[in-house]
C-alpha cells in the first residue's frame, strides 16, 4: 500500500446528552489532514463518545462534523468510509483472517483477483503474511490486533479511528505496537484519531493530543508543550505526576514561602495561582544554587523503583512532594535517607505557574 | 520416606476422596435416571421383540413394514414436526431478534410474556385453543361478525388446528436458546460490519445471522424432537385426522392392549430421534471445523 490521501476533520459545537449528563459539551476540534491526534481522558470523559460520533454510531444532539469540506453528521456509518479499530477488535468469528480483511473490499465491489492481492498486501503490512487461512480464535491478542488494523486500512480510508486498540495487550507488546502503529501511520499518511486513557501511550504516539474531561476539550497541543505547559490543573494532574503549591502574586511576580520565584517565561495566569512540581524536574542539591528556585524539605521515605528512585519529602508547610532521580550507582550511593533535611532545586525553565482551578 | 516424595500418598488419597465426594453428589440423579429411564425403556425394548404368545419374534416390526398405515403415521409425525419447527422459526426468530436488541430490563419484561404459557398446564392451553378455534368459537364468531369471512373456517380438528396449538406451545423452546445466543453476540460485530461499509441488511445477513445460527439450530432441534413425541395437542386439536406416533401408541395400548406393537413404535421413534440427534451433532461439529462459531 502506498501513501494514500487523507482528509481533515472539523468538529463544531458537537453536543451529546444522556439524560441530564452531557457526554459531549459543545466540542470544537480540528484534526489536520494526515495528523495523528489522540483523544486522551479518564473513563467517562467523553473521548469514546466523540470517536463514536466520528464513526457514526452515536447520534449527537446537535453540532457539525466535516470530513474535508463535506458535512457528514447525518451520514450513516456504512457510508462514512472511515476505517476503525475496535477496542475488542470485533473480528468476525465465523470468517477466517482473509475473509475478515476481504469483507470491506467485497462490499465495495473490488474484483476477485484484486481482493486476494490486496488482502495479502495488507497482511504483509502488519507483518502477518501467510496468515490468511487462520481462524480468528487461533490468533494471539497481538495478532488479532494486527488483523483488525489490516481490515481497517485495506480499503484505504482517508480517516482511521482507533478505540483503545492496545488496551488488551500486555505491557511489552503494547509498547512495541505503539511504535509500530506510529510507523504505519507515517507510511500510510491517513488522518488518525486515536482514543486512549494511557497518557504515556498518547505522549509516545501522537502529533497532537486533545485532553478531554467532562465532555469538554481541556487542551489540544503537541506532547511536549502539553506536558511542560499544561493549560490547567486537570491537564497537569492527568498527564504525568505533579504536586501543586499555592503561590501568591507579589511585586516581582509570584512568590512561595516568601521567596520570589524565578521563571523563564512570565506566566499568563494572574491572581491566586499554583506552582506545578513534577518529581523528575526537581533535584536534590548538594549545595545551594542561586540560579535555581530552592525549597527545603524533610525526607520521609526513599523508594527504589528499578529505573528510578523516588524520594518522598515534606515541605515545612506540610505539603508532600516527590523527587525522582535516575537510579545510577552514583546516585544510589549518595541518595538521601529518611529524616534528612534536603534542599531541592527547580530550574527557572521548569518552573510552571498555573491559574487555580 | 525420602524427602522429595514427602506426603505423596496423603495427597493422592485427598485427590481420590474429592473425586468420590463429587460422584456422591451426582449419584441420586444417576440412580433416578437408571430407575425411571433406563429400566422402563429396556423393558419396553424387550417387549417389542416378543410375540403376543410371549415367544421371541420380529412380528411387530414386520407388521410395521407391511402395513402402509404405519409408514403414514411416521410421515405425518415428521411432517407435523417439521412444519411446527418451520413456523416457530418464522415467528420466533424476529421476536428473539427484537428482544435481543432491547435494553436488558425491557427484554426481561417481554420475556415474561414469552414464558407465561410455560406456567400454564399444556392440557389447559390445548383445550383453550379448542374453545377459540371451533366452529362456534371466539375467532370464527368475531370473524363472521366483522364480515371478514362468511362461513366458519375449519380451524380445528385438522392439521391447521394441530399446528396452531403446537406452535404456541413450542415457541418458547425456540426463543429461549435463540435469545441467549443473540444476546451474547457482541454488538461491535454489527458495528464493525457497518463501519466497513455494510448497510443494515447486509450487516444482518453476513454477520448477525451466521453468528445466531448455533442458537437457531439448538432451538429448532429441541422443538423438532419435542414435537416428534407430541400426544395431547394432536389428539385434541387434530380431531382424529392428525395421527402421530404417540397417538398410535396410545391407541395400541388403550384399545388393543397390544404392548408389543406399542413398544415397537416407541423403539422405532427413539432410534429415529437418536439418529437425528447424531446427524445434528455431526453437522454442528462440521460447522465448527469450517471456521464456524461452534457450540
Amino acid at each position: 500500500m502506498a501513501r494514500g490521501a487523507s482528509l481533515p476533520i472539523t468538529i463544531r459545537q458537537v453536543t451529546k446528552g444522556y439524560g441530564k449528563v452531557l457526554a459531549l459539551d459543545r466540542v470544537d476540534l480540528d484534526v489536520r489532514s494526515g495528523e495523528f491526534l489522540t483523544l486522551l481522558g479518564p473513563s467517562g470523559s467523553g473521548k469514546t463518545t466523540l470517536l463514536m460520533v466520528l464513526a457514526g454510531f452515536t447520534r449527537p444532539d446537535h453540532g457539525s462534523l466535516l470530513f474535508g469540506e463535506e458535512e457528514v453528521i447525518r451520514r450513516p456509518p456504512h457510508k462514512r468510509d472511515v476505517g476503525m479499530v475496535f477496542q475488542n477488535y470485533a473480528l468476525f468469528p465465523h470468517m477466517d483472517v482473509a475473509a475478515n480483511i476481504a469483507f470491506p473490499l467485497k462490499l465495495r465491489g473490488t474484483p476477485r483477483a484484486d481482493v486476494a492481492r490486496r488482502v495479502e498486501q495488507a497482511l504483509e503490512l502488519v507483518q502477518l503474511g501467510g496468515y490468511g487461512a487462520r481462524r480468528v480464535d487461533q490468533l494471539s491478542g497481538g495478532q488479532r490486533q494486527r488483523v483488525a488494523l489490516a481490515r481497517a486500512i485495506v480499503f484505504e480510508p482517508r480517516i482511521l479511528l482507533m478505540d483503545e486498540p492496545l488496551s488488551a495487550l500486555d505491557k511489552q507488546l503494547r509498547e512495541h505496537m505503539q511504535i509500530e502503529l506510529r510507523r504505519l501511520h507515517d507510511r500510510l499518511g491517513m488522518t488518525t484519531v486515536y482514543v486512549t486513557h494511557d497518557q504515556r501511550e498518547a505522549l509516545t504516539m501522537s502529533d497532537r493530543i486533545a485532553v478531554i474531561n467532562g465532555g469538554r476539550i481541556m487542551q489540544v497541543d503537541a506532547p511536549r508543550p502539553l506536558y511542560e505547559r499544561p493549560a490547567n490543573r486537570f491537564v497537569a494532574e492527568f498527564i504525568g505526576e505533579s504536586t501543586f503549591l499555592p503561590v501568591a502574586a507579589s511585586a516581582g511576580g509570584f512568590a512561595h514561602a516568601g521567596r520570589v520565584l524565578k521563571v523563564a517565561a512570565p506566566p499568563a495566569a494572574t491572581g491566586r495561582c499554583l506552582l506545578m512540581l513534577r518529581p523528575e524536574r526537581l533535584r536534590i542539591l548538594a549545595a545551594p544554587d542561586d540560579a535555581l528556585n530552592m525549597l527545603t524539605a524533610r525526607v520521609e521515605d526513599v523508594v527504589y523503583q528499578g529505573d528510578s528512585v523516588l524520594v518522598q519529602a515534606v515541605l515545612p508547610d506540610g505539603c508532600r512532594i516527590g523527587v525522582r532521580a535516575v537510579s545510577t550507582a552514583a546516585a544510589m550511593a549518595t541518595v538521601a535517607r529518611p529524616g534528612d533535611t534536603v534542599t531541592l532545586g527547580l530550574a527557572p525553565e521548569d518552573t510552571v505557574i498555573l491559574g487555580e482551578g | 520416606m525420602p524427602a522429595e516424595r514427602a506426603n505423596a500418598d496423603g495427597l493422592r488419597r485427598d485427590a481420590l476422596r474429592e473425586r468420590l465426594a463429587l460422584f456422591g453428589l451426582g449419584s441420586p440423579a444417576l440412580l433416578l435416571v437408571l430407575v425411571v429411564m433406563v429400566l422402563p425403556v429396556g423393558w419396553l425394548f424387550s417387549l417389542s421383540f416378543l410375540s403376543d404368545e410371549g415367544a421371541l419374534s420380529l412380528e411387530h416390526y414386520r407388521r410395521m413394514l407391511e402395513q402402509p398405515s404405519y409408514a403414514r403415521i411416521f410421515v405425518t409425525t415428521f411432517q407435523v414436526s417439521a412444519l411446527t419447527t418451520g413456523i416457530c422459526i418464522a415467528l420466533g426468530y424476529p421476536l428473539a431478534y427484537v428482544l435481543s436488541q432491547l435494553p436488558r430490563r425491557a427484554a426481561n419484561l417481554c420475556m415474561i410474556g414469552v414464558l407465561l404459557p410455560f406456567w400454564t398446564s399444556l392440557l389447559v392451553r390445548t383445550y383453550a385453543w379448542l374453545v377459540l378455534l371451533q366452529r362456534q368459537g371466539v375467532i370464527n364468531g368475531w370473524g363472521i361478525e366483522l364480515g371478514l369471512w362468511s362461513e366458519p373456517l375449519p380451524l380445528v380438528h385438522n392439521l391447521a388446528g394441530t399446528l396452531i396449538g403446537m406452535v404456541h406451545i413450542m415457541l418458547p423452546f425456540l426463543i429461549l436458546p435463540l435469545y441467549g445466543t443473540m444476546r451474547a453476540i457482541d454488538r461491535d460485530y454489527v458495528k464493525a460490519a457497518a463501519n466497513l461499509g455494510a448497510g443494515p441488511v447486509r450487516a444482518f445477513w453476513q454477520v448477525f445471522f451466521p453468528l445466531s445460527l448455533p442458537g437457531l439450530f439448538g432451538g429448532a432441534l429441541i422443538v423438532f424432537i419435542l414435537c416428534l413425541g407430541f400426544y395431547v395437542t394432536p389428539a385434541v386439536l387434530g380431531g382424529g385426522r392428525v395421527i402421530m406416533v404417540s397417538n398410535r401408541i396410545a391407541t395400541d395400548i388403550e384399545l388393543f392392549f397390544n404392548w408389543g406393537a406399542a413398544s415397537a413404535l416407541g423403539v422405532v421413534l427413539l432410534v429415529l430421534t437418536l439418529g437425528l440427534l447424531y446427524a445434528a451433532a455431526r453437522l454442528v461439529r462440521l460447522d465448527g471445523v469450517l471456521g464456524g462459531h461452534g457450540t
